[in-house]
């Protein structure tokens, strides 16, 4: 069947099992949006600006593990899209952005709205493909979503010109992909996977430490095999949260600049550090050097650049995490460790956070409060970026896979709010909870309108310290206390809320944050924002000073 | 440590610009580059020369082999090559000096492909420092300008990349 280009990509969407698609149109994509106005199957969500149709997908992609797809017109409306592009690539979030581009005979003659996009988004994305043939449309999108899927995930753009959207062909749906040099590595290698059972076994003092590849590949159950089977406790990243039941004895938490106490311990005094999914991040690892300075390193990754680009495995793996993790389990017998869990069990004991008196609310009560009330619920965690993104981390516990969505490379401020949009479009019956910052919250304020037009009832949490609080911080520790420019003058957020048509409360006690929280849960049919004004001053702790070792925690 | 590296990529527009934006952003040297077709018109075959230690060019080719573009890199670290490089050279020549340039010139194997009244254009083949070492030579009859290309390579022996 002939058709235009624009309805071909539409069908080819609707095969790819495309639900639904965050946007914002524009002159360049007239043709994609005259196509999906006869499109009842796939959802548009408008978004009010691209780099929240970027996070939007974003947020959609993490909490579904499905390919969150985000549409933007040329020039503005691509450049706009950077941002969410860059935090989807640092995470390895799969994502397909479709963008709008000049005729093809007008490319490079600085014509209307037209931009560079794909070189723009070069470095930022996976892959990126500018079609200036129409007949290549099929095989474009056919293989857009699946490098966007497949290996290690990340974000994919094709720009689209407006000729080709246009142009009349063939509606085919290739088959067969072909794509020379790019043949992920799934399996991983015998003689590597036989050499990690064997150093397990050996080991006496055994560490895992997961990231975001394990949530990717679906290795969480296989994961919790190994841990318990070979009695194994598990560290885990900022992207790692929700891949091993923070419940569990074995977990320890997050490890890391803003880790706990005994999973930095841990990480310092393992003989074995078994690294599934994780990249050696300075943030995670702090001086390098000095880092699991005891320990043989297994290194379990899809991505073969990850290995021996930060720290040298002893035994390097390139595979899938699921698929690897179940080789070596089933060559394990099952053991246990009783001697190294009574040294952790000793640093728990030797260390508790002391919180002060305070007649203000603190950080952590807020968050501890949130959790006690909404753990019952089957619920999705969202953040912003800063101080209150750690404390969420440390103190709002995740059990599940793919319930947790936080902007861990990149560290974009802005990302939560149209992340959450996209977790409660992907997930409508799950409560959906973003714990955001007064200066976070800003950055993309604007998509409360459209969580208000499609009555999402995303429950928002802004830790409000009227400051850039966690810049605060590091000029309180490291810049002697010199404040420049991290002080915030708000508005009244509670009633910027009410404006765009959101319930909006103010609380400063915690009578006061309990009923709020109530009234958030039963809001069912538009977002409810929760202004917490706590203490203005308090510190994430334990902080691992940047370039410092992992035992030389600020504690307090 | 210098490295030759050569790259099978798909003949695509934009493949050298991804190549040449992996380098940039990961600060990866680059001391030559040549790029041209190969036997296969749907591949091209980059050839760069690159500094770093193993460490570097280890994470080089598996930077590369991420393009989804690259099909193949080879490293020659450990192999015999045949490798080569041409410049031009455009050298003053009055007439009473135009002998001991062509004599120089024969030396090297170098041949003169274009005269005029004042100069010789002089074509080069071989290892950088052979042309390093015309160059220097030339150099006392004034060049006028010269270019000359990136490093190309073939591994020595019947097998291929
Ligand atoms: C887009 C962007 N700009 C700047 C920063 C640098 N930055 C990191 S945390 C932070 C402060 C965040 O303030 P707020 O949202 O109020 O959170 P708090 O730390 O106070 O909890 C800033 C400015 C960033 N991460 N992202
Ligand atoms: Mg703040």
């Amino acid at each position: 069947m002939r058709m235009k280009g624009a309805q071909v990509l539409v069908e080819l969407l609707k095969k790819e099992g495309v639900e639904c698609i965050f946007g914002y149109p524009g002159g360049a994509v007239l043709d994609i949006y005259d196509a999906l106005f006869d499109t009842p199957e796939i959802r548009h969500i408008l978004v009010r600006h691209e780099q929240g149709a970027a996070h939007a997908a974003d947020g959609y992609a993490r909490t579904t593990g499905k390919v969150g797809v985000c549409i933007a017109t040329s020039g503005p409306g691509a450049t706009n899209l950077v941002t969410g592009l860059a935090t989807a690539y640092m995470d390895s979030i799969p994502i397909v952005a479709l963008t709008g581009q000049v005729f093809t005979h007008l490319i490079g003659k600085d014509s209307f709205q037209e931009a560079d996009t794909t070189g723009i988004t070069m470095p930022i994305t996976k892959h990126n493909f500018l079609v200036t043939n129409a007949e290549d449309l099929p095989h474009v999108i056919r293989e857009a979503f699946y490098i966007a899927s497949s290996g290690r995930p990340g974000p994919v753009l094709v720009d689209l010109p407006r000729d080709v959207q246009q142009k009349m062909i063939e509606l085919v749906y290739p088959e067969k992909i072909k794509i020379p040099g790019y043949r992920p590595t799934y399996k991983g290698h015998a003689k590597q996977i036989k050499l990690a059972a064997e150093a397990i076994g050996e080991a006496k003092r055994p560490l895992l430490y997961v990231g975001g590849g394990v949530i990717a590949s679906g290795a969480s159950e296989v994961l919790f095999e190994l841990a318990t089977k070979a009695d194994i406790p598990v560290v885990h990243t900022l992207m790692g949260k929700g891949a091993f039941p923070e419940s569990h004895p074995l977990s320890l938490g997050m490890l890391g600049m803003h880790g706990t106490y005994w999973a930095n311990k841990a990480v310092m005094r393992c003989d074995l550090l078994i690294a599934v999914g994780a990249r050696f991040d300075d943030r995670v690892t702090g001086k390098l050097d000095t880092f699991a300075p005891h320990a043989r390193i297994i290194h379990i990754d899809i991505d073969p650049a990850e290995i021996g680009k930060n720290v040298k495995p002893h035994i390097p793996i390139v595979g899938d995490a699921r698929m690897v993790l179940a080789e070596i389990v089933k060559r394990l017998e099952p053991m246990t460790h009783p001697e190294w869990h009574e040294e952790i069990a000793q640093w728990k004991r030797e260390y508790t956070p002391k919180y002060r008196e305070s007649k203000k609310l603190l950080p952590h009560q807020v968050i501890e409060r949130i959790y006690e009330k909404t753990k019952h619920l089957d619920t999705i965690v969202v953040t912003d970026v800063g101080q209150h993104q750690m404390w969420a981390a440390q103190k709002y516990p995740r059990e599940k896979p793919r319930t947790w969505a936080s902007s861990g490379g990149l560290g974009t401020m802005g990302y939560g709010l149209p992340a959450s949009i996209g977790a409660q479009v992907g997930n409508p019956d799950k409560t959906v909870i973003l714990i955001s910052g007064d200066g976070s919250i800003f950055m993309k304020i604007q998509e409360l309108v459209t969580a208000v037009n499609y009555c999402l009832p995303i429950k928002i949490f802004v830790m409000n310290n009227e400051f850039l609080g966690m810049v605060r911080q590091w000029q309180g520790c490291l810049y002697r206390g010199r404040y420049s420019c991290t002080r915030l003058v708000n508005p009244d957020i509670a009633r910027v809320a009410q404006a765009f048509g959101a319930v909006g409360i103010s609380v400063t006690t915690k009578d006061e944050l309990d009923r709020a929280i109530d009234e958030a849960l039963k809001t069912q049919d538009r977002p409810a924002l929760v202004d917490c004004h706590i203490e203005e001053e308090e510190n994430v702790l334990p902080f691992v000073p940047p370039g410092k070792s992992l035992d030389e925690m600020i504690l307090e | 440590m210098e490295h030759i590296i050569a790259v099978l990529v798909e003949n695509k527009p934009r493949v050298l610009a991804r190549v040449a934006s992996l380098f940039a952003r990961r600060g990866y040297n680059i001391e030559s580059l040549a790029v041209g077709p190969t036997q296969d018109p749907s591949i091209s075959r980059i050839t760069l020369v690159v500094t770093g230690n193993e460490h570097v060019l280890e994470q080089i080719t598996k930077q590369l082999y991420k393009l989804i573009e690259v099909i193949k890199v080879g490293d020659f670290a450990n192999t015999p090559v045949v490798d080569r490089e041409l410049a031009l050279i455009k050298v003053r020549a009055p007439s009473n000096l135009r002998g001991e340039i062509a004599q120089t010139a024969e030396i090297f194997r170098a041949r003169i492909v274009d005269v005029d009244e004042e100069s010789l254009i002089v074509e080069v083949t071989g290892t950088p420092d052979k042309i390093d070492a015309l160059e220097q030579l030339l150099r006392k009859y004034g060049i006028i300008e010269m270019t000359r290309t990136g490093r190309i390579a073939l591994a020595r022996g019947s097998q291929s990349l």
